[in-house]
């Protein structure tokens, strides 16, 4: 209830203070706030539109990009998508990681070489992906990927959602407000916001833009254009849960899924903070009463 | 204060005999327990307390972190990732960590602050307030290593972009800066070897903050706590022993604060961050805008108030000098405020005047903080060159000369008046007995 009370009472104070325009004041592109279901300080995770989201990784964004610090084992751990295990082995097996060689020092620098003897690329196990390996992208190197994607790097996706962040520039008057409001609702969505600003954000470019060859014209990405083409249309996932095949759902169930691989951890340190806020109220109430008793000997 | 009688008695054989070849009890017994504090301090002063514990919680979740993390310019970014994703409470300790960072700073600057109102740096606490000073620089030291080790764009390019800073002595003589630069960074540009010797300083530097901090303490231990009143203790009866009568309020104003944190390191532990250090250190590329952490924001402001001119004032090549200068400067200048401000009353509750140029200084800060986070360009340099203006005025003008102007209100005759509200009045002006009217 405290939750809900504290983010009204934020969101009341932030409708009485801050005209909506002024959040995009400043020329940067306006980025929405969406509602998340691990949005503020309360908010967890959803398994089933991380499942979703998983998907959507899976079928769309994993023919570019990879996610490197996020493993196989993390799909089965609590407070995440939590597949089954046997499903996910099954799963890391056909992923078509290529994990390359390690030399003494760790290293993946074991190359092989063509019959002139020159290094022609890196040396690659030659074994099924398992629970422990990392997820992959189908590029070797960022060589390769630049190579394959016209000079563009895909960037891997483990940390983007917290990699990226909304830019506010406020009237310098309401800034404190503003933040004062993101702080009592525990806004710390920015990353989610703007990932789905971005895959939403694909329009045709106004008249007088001329969008350079190879890139897309979308409204959240600074600068406006970009290299990536819009990854996800209606349709283009088969959903077995009986959610609504749209572009918007695809782009809400793959940024939550992103914030979640981004911090794996979010649920059980909103967990443990409420436990701990809870210990700290009562002692910090319980030591004001001692304090009191104290100090009613003495006038001060 | 000094010459305080310890009431230690030992009572156990155990407790003699330790007495008679180490009395560490006797003086702990003396410093936290016995320890006389005037009967008048408010939550303000808890922040004494707070600071100690924010020190401690540092070094221990520093020490957690260090066991895990890797200082080479390849593996840095991936050992704090496993550190969050794979350590057990692993990402706990490093929230603690980062966010305490930002918490010890919040408490330290109320410190700061509370000592410049009720004037706690004046006599006899000017060695007790340079101490401090110290503290405060070296704990900024200490924080901008630490900044680093994430290895994230926003740690390489601060880095960059601070011990650029002093390349700007080349103006003074050819080649120095430069030469500081590389030896410095242990090569031509910021590389693992920067890292490498940064986290060797971040390990140590909380280890040389401590040395200072007992020093902090025995000063403060000899010259006894200003109070809000800013009056000397009088009689015996204006003290109260430091326990149990501070150490229960010490308690309640730390676990208030420890809400605080425990709110950010919890709901919002990357707010105070920035986005960008999430991306590995890339020395290709360039983030748009390079800002420091919050807490040096106001100091950042006054760096680059110097750009080719300052208000008009061409400063051709002593731009970047002027600005490297002004920066060290602003912190410096506070170890001078003992003997910038000419006025004999310590508390500014007495000061009419003065009290509200205090305010006016805390405003200055604030909204250099707020210029520090904005591009250098435009309306925020010239706001930044005024408020950097204001913020020297206040020790070098306004502390010396509304010190000797200001009549102050008249003080109430003793601690033990100003809190029981006796003693038949104030004492006429001019009268010997008050110092502060003239």
């Amino acid at each position: 209830m405290s939750i809900r009370l504290t983010s009204t009472i934020a969101a009341a104070l932030t409708a009485a203070f801050v005209p909506t325009a002024a959040i995009a004041a400043g020329g940067g592109p306006e980025i929405a706030r969406q509602e998340w279901p691990f949005s503020g300080v309360g908010g967890q995770f959803d398994k089933a539109q991380l499942q979703r989201g998983f998907q959507v990784y899976k079928e769309v964004c994993a023919s570019c990009h990879g996610m490197k610090r996020l493993y196989f084992r993390n799909l089965v751990q609590p407070g995440g998508p939590e597949f089954p295990e046997e499903a996910v082995k099954a799963l890391a097996e056909k992923w078509p990681n290529q994990i390359p060689e390690l030399n003494d020092s760790g290293e993946a620098a074991v190359t092989t070489k063509d019959k002139d003897g020159k290094t022609n690329g890196f040396k690659y196990v030659s074994r099924a992906p398992k629970l422990s390996d990392p997820i992959l992208g189908p590029y070797a190197n960022d060589a390769a990927a630049r190579a394959n994607q016209n000079g563009a790097l895909p960037p891997d996706l483990t940390l983007i959602a917290k990699a990226r962040g909304v830019e506010r520039d406020p009237n310098p008057l309401i800034h404190p407000f503003l933040m004062l409001s993101d702080i009592v609702r525990g806004y710390q969505e920015g990353g989610a916001d703007y990932t789905h600003a971005l895959l939403t954000g694909y329009v045709e470019a106004p008249s007088d833009v001329k969008v350079n060859d190879g890139m897309y014209y979308n409204t959240a990405y600074p600068g406006r254009q970009l290299a990536m083409p819009p990854p996800l249309a209606d349709g283009a996932v088969a959903y077995q849960d009986g959610t609504e095949p749209t572009l918007n759902n695809y782009s809400r169930d793959v940024t939550a899924f992103l914030s979640w691989a981004a911090d794996p951890s979010h649920d059980q340190r909103k967990r443990i903070g409420w436990q701990v806020m809870l210990y700290l109220l009562v002692t910090t109430a319980l030591l004001y009463l001692g304090k009191q008793r104290i100090w009613s000997k003495i006038e001060h | 204060m000094s010459g305080h009688a310890s009431s230690y008695e030992p009572t156990s054989r155990w407790g003699k005999w330790w007495d008679e070849r180490l009395p560490i009890a006797r003086l702990m017994h003396g410093s936290f327990v016995a320890f006389p504090t005037p009967r008048n301090l408010n939550y303000l002063w808890t922040f004494g307390g707070i600071l100690m514990f924010c020190l401690v919680a540092q070094i221990v979740t520093g020490i957690i972190l260090a066991m895990h993390y890797n200082p080479s310019d390849v593996a840095a970014f991936n050992s704090i990732e496993h550190i969050r994703r794979d350590v057990n409470y692993g990402w706990m300790m490093r929230n603690l960590h980062a966010v305490g960072a930002s918490m010890f700073f919040i408490a330290v600057y109320i410190h700061i602050f509370r000592g410049l109102y009720y004037g706690s740096y004046k006599a006899p606490r000017e060695v007790l307030w340079i101490l401090g000073v110290t503290i405060l620089l070296v704990m900024m030291a200490t924080a901008f290593l630490g900044y680093t080790l994430p290895w994230g764009q926003m740690s390489f390019w601060g880095v960059t972009v601070i011990t650029n800073l002093f390349s700007a002595l080349d103006t003074v003589w050819d080649g120095l800066g430069t030469g500081v630069v590389e030896w410095l960074w242990g090569g031509y540009a910021v590389s693992g070897v920067t890292l490498n010797r940064f986290f060797s300083l971040h390990y140590l530097l909380p280890f040389v903050l401590t040395g200072i901090v007992i020093l902090h303490v025995w000063a403060l231990h000899v010259a006894g706590q200003n109070n809000p009143t800013g009056l000397d203790i009088k009689e015996p009866s204006e003290y109260v022993p430091m326990h149990p009568y501070a150490t229960s309020k010490d308690v309640v104003g730390l676990f208030a604060f420890l809400l605080l944190f425990a709110y950010f390191a919890f709901f919002l532990p990357d707010y105070l961050g920035h986005a960008d250090n999430y991306i590995e250190a890339n020395p290709l590329v360039t983030p748009p805008h390079i800002v420091p952490e919050w807490y040096f924001l106001p100091f950042y402001a006054i760096l680059r108030a110097f750009t080719g001119s300052f208000l008009g004032i061409p400063l051709g090549s002593y731009a970047k000098l002027s600005g490297v200068v002004a920066m060290f400067a602003s912190v410096i200048i506070l170890a001078f405020a003992p003997w910038l401000d000419t006025s004999r009353v310590r508390s500014s509750k007495y000061r009419p005047v003065y009290k509200w140029f205090f305010w006016l200084f805390a405003f200055t800060c604030v909204a250099l903080g707020y210029l520090g986070a904005k591009p250098a360009e435009g309306i925020y340099t010239t706001m930044a060159q005024i408020f950097t203006v204001l913020y020297f005025a206040h020790f070098l003008v306004i502390m010396p000369y509304v010190g000797l102007r200001e009549t102050p209100n008249t003080l109430p005759r003793s601690i033990n008046e100003a809190v029981l509200g006796n003693g038949g009045g104030a004492l006429p002006v001019g009268a010997a007995a008050a110092p502060e009217t003239r």
